[in-house]
């Protein structure tokens, strides 16, 4: 890993760390007398702070993840180079979309 | 004397592969595992291969791994490692194997030279011999890894060298640091690059096996910390 590499994911760790906990302190608040689908898209849907909060944990979890798993498929399983490389955006990118969907999904409505 | 025996099992290859080998060789009293290879090479088996030098814990030559545990051999009693009247004597791991217990050193030490940990004068033979002064902070820096034998028992006890073959390793780290440190040293900027490349500082999982197993109680991991620091500030603007 490159200095480059080890700063982005030093500062990804640091974007996460207020949102984890503010994710956990909404999670315990929301289960207060029970859980429901509705109760949970009444927050989110057509909130743009909820967006924006989501987005940007899902951008940082994509971006930490990626760095992380290139390095474990560097040291357990020996990948080089353009592996590495291919590892870490095909990590990145999946992880990326699929979240991005799902904030998509609770905030604008777009698929259900 | 006729001594008490144990039995000793010890690698026997090269770089095709190997397996151990039991002898059995008496015990003597401060015996240390270097004496218990040397007996065997000269009593038992002549085409036994190992390095050493000093055989007092300053040449770094007699690196091995003693019962899983990568040590300096000369300074390392046999009543201290003994488990179950046996010893078991590798090679040092993370290193080629030339013969028997010697590996290949020079993985190691080009890595010496890619992290820069090489000296860079900043003063001529016709400057003034440049001022130390022995109570600031990066001298103290200095002093604390300044006294590396490169005996690689942290290269050898190293996990992510394990993983990560191009990893240039604690004791390398080590020494850019010191040198980082060093005023009579000009070269900077040349370690913070030379650190910061894949492979570098940053690749480090601080798991300190290094640490752990120095013989002269270093503290590689710390070194390498700093380096790591040091390049971030460096990256981020500042000194």
């Amino acid at each position: 890993m490159d200095l480059r590499l080890y700063l982005l994911q030093r500062l990804s760790a640091l974007v996460m760390a207020p949102l984890v906990i503010g994710h956990i302190a909404v999670m315990i608040y929301a289960v207060q007398g029970g859980l429901s689908a509705s109760e949970i898209l009444s927050r989110t849907q057509g909130s743009i702070g909820w967006a924006l909060f989501y987005g940007l944990f899902v951008l940082a979890v994509s971006v930490h993840a990626a760095i992380g798993l290139r390095v474990i498929a560097g040291e357990w399983l020996g990948f080089r180079r353009g592996y590495l490389a291919a590892t870490m955006w095909i990590s990145g990118l999946v992880l990326l979309a699929m979240g991005m969907r799902a904030v998509w999904a609770v905030t604008a409505g777009g698929v259900s | 004397m006729a001594a008490d025996q144990m039995t000793v099992s010890v690698w026997r290859g090269g770089p095709g592969g190997g397996d151990f080998k039991d002898y059995a060789v008496p015990r003597f009293d401060n015996q240390t595992v270097l004496d218990v290879v040397a007996w065997i090479q000269q009593e038992t088996d002549p085409t036994l291969s190992y390095r050493f030098a000093c055989r007092v814990g300053m040449c770094g030559s007699c690196g091995m791994v003693v019962n899983g545990v990568p040590r300096w051999t000369c300074r390392t009693h046999v009543q201290r490692v003994l488990e179950a009247n046996r010893i078991e004597i590798a090679p040092l791991r993370n290193l080629p194997v030339i013969k028997d217990l010697a590996v290949d050193m020079d993985p190691f030490f080009e890595k010496w030279i890619a992290a820069e940990g090489r000296f860079h004068a900043s003063k001529s033979r016709r400057d003034d011999v440049q001022e130390v002064v022995p109570d600031t902070e990066e001298r103290a820096a200095v002093d604390a890894g300044i006294e590396c034998i490169n005996c690689s028992v942290c290269y050898a006890a190293c996990d992510t060298v394990a993983g990560n073959p191009d990893f240039l390793g604690p004791a390398a780290l080590n020494r850019a640091w010191t040198l980082f440190n060093d005023v009579k040293n000009d070269g900077r900027e040349a370690i913070l690059d030379a650190v910061s490349h894949s492979g570098g500082c940053h690749s480090c999982h601080s798991m300190g096996n290094c640490s752990q197993h120095c013989p002269n109680d270093l503290n590689p991991m710390q070194a390498i910390a700093g380096l790591k620091r040091a390049t971030v500030r460096r990256a981020l603007g500042g000194r």
